[in-house]
């Protein structure tokens, strides 16, 4: 491979695109640009200006009251424009932060000097998803990715392990701030009333089966129900009746229904008491030999091929096991991996790293944000917002449908139209794809019929649509 | 660059029938230059090919059976269910009979008139061979058709849709996705269109030819753009002539888009996202308008997701309501966009696995085994539901836990296949359904 297919690589499919200059900076060493990027700590926003969790939460909190309060004294049925009013109050709260934070986000990825670095952070984010189609989640998707994902993206799994299954929205996406021990001295206290207190295994079954053993993880229904109990009582300050005690928007462990005892999670005992049991199984799963091939696959799917080779996966998870789970370490073995250089492009983009590219390629003016924003959702992937704690799939068969295609074709050529007076597309061909540049797209640029044109042929090209 | 001319007419908006006049007319420039390329995929099926249309709805993460088809004569069915179950029928915002022990949710009033007009067949207890409880592996395996997850990456219907005799011959696109892309349970060698509504304004003509030219030598591109394009010419013809049957606006970008229709029953509660009602009606429309057309698909899928509810999920009323009001409404829309071509339809309702057969500690369901299903439209011999119930005894549970599946959904799936859209027992167990002894479900379609 030439030197400037490898440049391409590293800036296409490891970093979020080439922006114009950035294969000529790479130049001959494209592996030292990105090992470079795992220097420099922690990739957080530039401009810490948004609000935290606690803050969005706490803000929250009197709108909701006011509300419970209406609706009990019955003024929600008395007048159906004020409760509606009264309703609208918290999306009209937590709109405008998401939006913030998605801007935030997109202003990153566009404008970032370490495009690996926030690959990494996306990757992350999306292992452990958290979606806004949950309107709980509204407002703290993004603070979730800020406060959980961007402080460890190059430091520990394990700790970035804890700190997202401790933070207030991956509990409430996945329903744990509520889930009570059977025989917890709160549910003893409700059976005394007649009232049924119990688990829900929602967050205890995704930890195991998505965020790290493996659906293959080697683990059961009774490993789920045990974990579940043991996750009992991880919750969040604040809230309403019995869970009224806490900081608002924190984290918080309540000891009235967390289940008494020990249990068995994945043949091992855990007698530890209160929080600091669930602390342990998380330690454990952090570093088992599962996780290490779990997370190697993702990687290696995510940079080498849909179905990446064994070899290529070994080697990652080596890394893994090898170094405890330390980030930057992992990365450096994905990076020397042969594999994730072979092919000019062999990933086909997902609408986000098309969008991310795209608006990194023509360098898009801040002024276009917000339709950038638009066109997350039309292209089918609104951000935080995949269906399921799955996260956005990521091979080609789930991107690559037809009117995915169309609609790829039919923005790039509206923003062709609204830029061809300002981007020449010849110019730009080149230093967008570099080596993997082939001559038919080159031609097909050069013989446009207007620069709109030629713009339209270079976004929709077969090497623009994949890295 | 700076030589080339701007062709005044690229930036001028584009109106809805125009966007359907240009794909035509780069349809007749296609056959002449990329021809050889782009042939033979322009309809979806020759005329008469076929009659029978099938649609698969797929729910999502785990539709609750217990609470959509409540076993409202099961004597443990009320204490397991606290306060999530389902009043009996002539209760207040009680269970719509079905027969002496079941009943169906109160927001699924079409349902329940096409079972009692014999035109909707309710399954219980059935199970794909799935057995564990992951989401993902759950959808894969009702997808592929096969024992275990990730068997396969072509799905049974692509599979069915291949057996097809028109689809061999023409190589036309029999199938459809409704949606940007494809679920698995289409995907494979058989030709597949995929169809969302478009925001965005169309494309000229000449541009379309250069990408297409472009992407000669790129089976995977060239195929998707020629699919894409047959389907967006049928939908702009479909849209435009069911514009006279149901209500349609043209949206900004010319495109014609069903106007939101709200559902009865399903209005939104304060607090929640305005979306669930309307949400499912323009695709539904749309694919209403494909399948009708003598020289539309044979077969659709159609995509839903929200039902996994641990949390909250309400009994008579509540988030699950919701869904299924809205559910509810797609379908009666549907039929009703259809018209005589409802008669010639069989639409499956299905989901990867069953919930718990208790409540959970927070007012909702965790993910359990044995479902409920749907069959719906004129072809069915309905009007029954079908079921070898298990019983809601702590015995009876599954693993102590979950309903039982006391039948194979491929059962269904195989029945329909056969008796509606014709392939013949032999290919179906061959090579829809390669694992041995699944039964046919009996007397399912109309004779």
């Amino acid at each position: 491979m030439t030197i400037v297919a490898a440049a391409a690589i590293a800036a296409n499919r490891f970093g979020l695109g080439a922006r114009p200059g950035d294969l000529a900076a790479i130049g001959e060493d494209p592996r030292g640009w990105l090992r470079a990027q795992l220097a420099g700590g922690a990739p957080l926003l530039a401009a810490a200006v948004l609000p935290s969790t606690q803050q969005i939460l706490s803000g929250a909190e009197p709108i909701v009251r006011e509300r419970t309060q209406a609706r009990q004294a019955g003024q929600t049925s008395a007048d159906p424009a004020a409760a509606l009013s009264l309703a609208m109050r918290l999306p009209q709260y937590l709109r405008p932060i998401y939006v913030n934070d998605v801007q935030a986000r997109l202003r990153s990825a566009l404008r970032t000097d370490r495009p690996f670095a926030e690959r990494m952070v996306h990757f992350w984010s999306n292992h452990f998803a958290v979606s806004v189609d949950k309107f709980a989640l509204l407002g703290i998707a993004g603070s979730f990715e800020r406060e959980a994902i961007r402080p460890h993206v190059m430091g520990s799994f394990r700790d970035m392990l804890l700190a997202v299954e401790t933070h207030p929205a991956m509990l409430l996406y996945l329903d744990n701030q509520q889930s009570v021990g059977p025989d917890s001295m709160l549910a003893q206290r409700a059976a005394r009333r007649g009232r049924t207190l119990g688990l829900n295994e929602n967050l205890a079954r995704e930890i195991l089966e998505l965020h790290t053993l493996g659906v293959d993880g080697g683990y059961t229904q009774a490993d789920v129900t045990g974990f579940a109990k043991v996750l009992t009582g991880w919750s969040i300050g604040g809230g309403q009746g019995q869970f009224a005690n806490g900081m608002t928007g924190t984290f918080q462990f309540r000891p009235l229904v967390h289940e008494p005892g020990a249990q068995t999670v994945v043949r091992k005992h855990y007698a530890e008491a209160d929080q600091a049991q669930a602390t342990a199984v998380l330690r454990d799963l952090a570093v088992a030999p599962a996780t290490a091939r779990h997370i190697a696959s993702k990687l290696a799917c995510h940079f080498i091929a849909d179905d990446p080779p064994a070899a290529a996966i070994e080697h990652i998870a080596r890394a893994f096991e090898g170094s405890g789970g330390y980030l930057p370490a992992v990365y450096a073995a994905l990076i020397d991996s042969p594999q994730a250089w072979s092919g000019a492009t062999v990933k086909y983009k997902t609408p986000q790293d098309y969008l991310f590219s795209l608006a990194r390629g023509l360098t898009l003016p801040p002024e276009s944000e917000p339709r950038i924003l638009a066109a997350f959702e039309l292209l089918g992937q609104r951000q935080f917002a995949p269906g399921s704690p799955a996260g956005w799939p990521d091979r080609a068969s789930d991107w690559d449908g037809a009117s995915a295609l169309m609609k790829r074709i039919e923005l790039s050529d509206a923003v062709a139209q609204k830029l061809a007076d300002q981007r020449d597309a010849m110019q730009l061909a080149p230093e967008l794809l570099g080596g993997a540049l082939t001559a038919a797209t080159r031609e097909s640029v050069a013989r446009a019929a207007s620069p709109a044109q030629a713009l339209t042929l270079l976004l929709t090209a077969p090497e623009f649509l994949r890295r | 660059m700076s030589s080339i001319r701007k062709p005044a007419a690229e930036s001028a908006p584009h109106m809805a029938s125009q966007r359907g006049l240009h794909r035509r007319r780069f349809l007749q420039l296609g056959l002449a230059a990329g021809g050889a390329v782009l042939g033979a995929r322009y309809a979806f099926a020759a005329p008469g090919a076929t009659d029978a249309r099938f649609v698969f709805i797929i729910l999502r993460g785990a539709l609750d059976g217990l609470s959509a088809v409540p076993p409202v004569g099961d004597p443990d069915y009320a204490r397991l269910r606290e306060q999530l179950a389902i009043g009996v029928p002539g209760t207040a915002d009680g269970a719509l009979a079905l027969n002496a022990q079941f009943g169906l949710h109160p927001g699924l009033p079409f349902v329940h008139e096409a079972f009692t007009a014999r035109e909707a067949l309710v399954f219980h207890a059935l199970a794909t061979p799935y057995r564990e409880r992951s989401h993902f592996d759950g959808q894969d395996v009702l997808e592929s058709g096969l024992s275990r997850p990730h068997a396969t990456p072509i799905g049974w219907l692509n599979r069915a849709v291949a057996a097809l005799p028109a689809g061999a011959a023409h190589g036309a696109q029999l199938g459809v996705a409704l949606g940007q892309n494809v679920p698995l349970v289409l995907r494979g060698p058989a030709p597949i269109a995929s169809w969302s509504p478009s925001k965005l304004p169309a494309i000229d003509d000449d541009t379309l030819q250069r990408i297409a030219d472009r992407y000669v030598n790129d089976p995977l591109l060239s195929q998707r753009l020629a699919d894409a394009l047959a389907t967006d010419r049928v939908a702009a013809e479909a849209t435009a002539s069911s514009a006279a049957s149901a209500p349609m606006t043209a949206g900004e970008s010319g495109v014609m888009r069903a106007s939101t229709i709200p559902a009865a029953g399903a209005a939104p509660t304060a607090g929640m996202p305005a979306q669930a009602p309307g949400r499912y009606l323009e695709v539904v429309s749309a694919a209403a308008g494909f399948l009708k057309r003598e020289d539309g698909p044979a077969v659709a899928v159609f995509d839903t997701t929200g039902w996994d509810t641990h949390f909250n999920e309400g009994g008579a009323q509540g988030q699950l309501r919701q869904r299924l009001g809205a559910l509810d409404a797609a379908l009666r829309i549907f039929k009703e966009t259809l018209g005589d071509t409802w008669s010639r339809t069989v639409v499956l309702v299905a989901t990867e696995f069953g919930r718990t057969a208790a409540a959970n500690g927070t007012r909702g369901t965790d993910h359990g085994t044995g479902a409920a299903a749907l069959l719906l439209g004129g072809a069915i011999n309905g009007g029954r539901v079908v079921v070898d119930w298990p019983g809601l005894s702590a015995r009876a549970l599954y693993q102590g836990r979950d309903l039982r599946a006391t039948m194979d959904l491929r059962s269904v799936i195989k029945s329909v296949l056969r008796d509606h859209l014709r392939i013949s027992a032999r290919t179906l167990d061959a090579q829809v359904f390669p694992d041995g002894g699944i039964p046919y479900a009996a007397d399912l379609i109309r004779s």
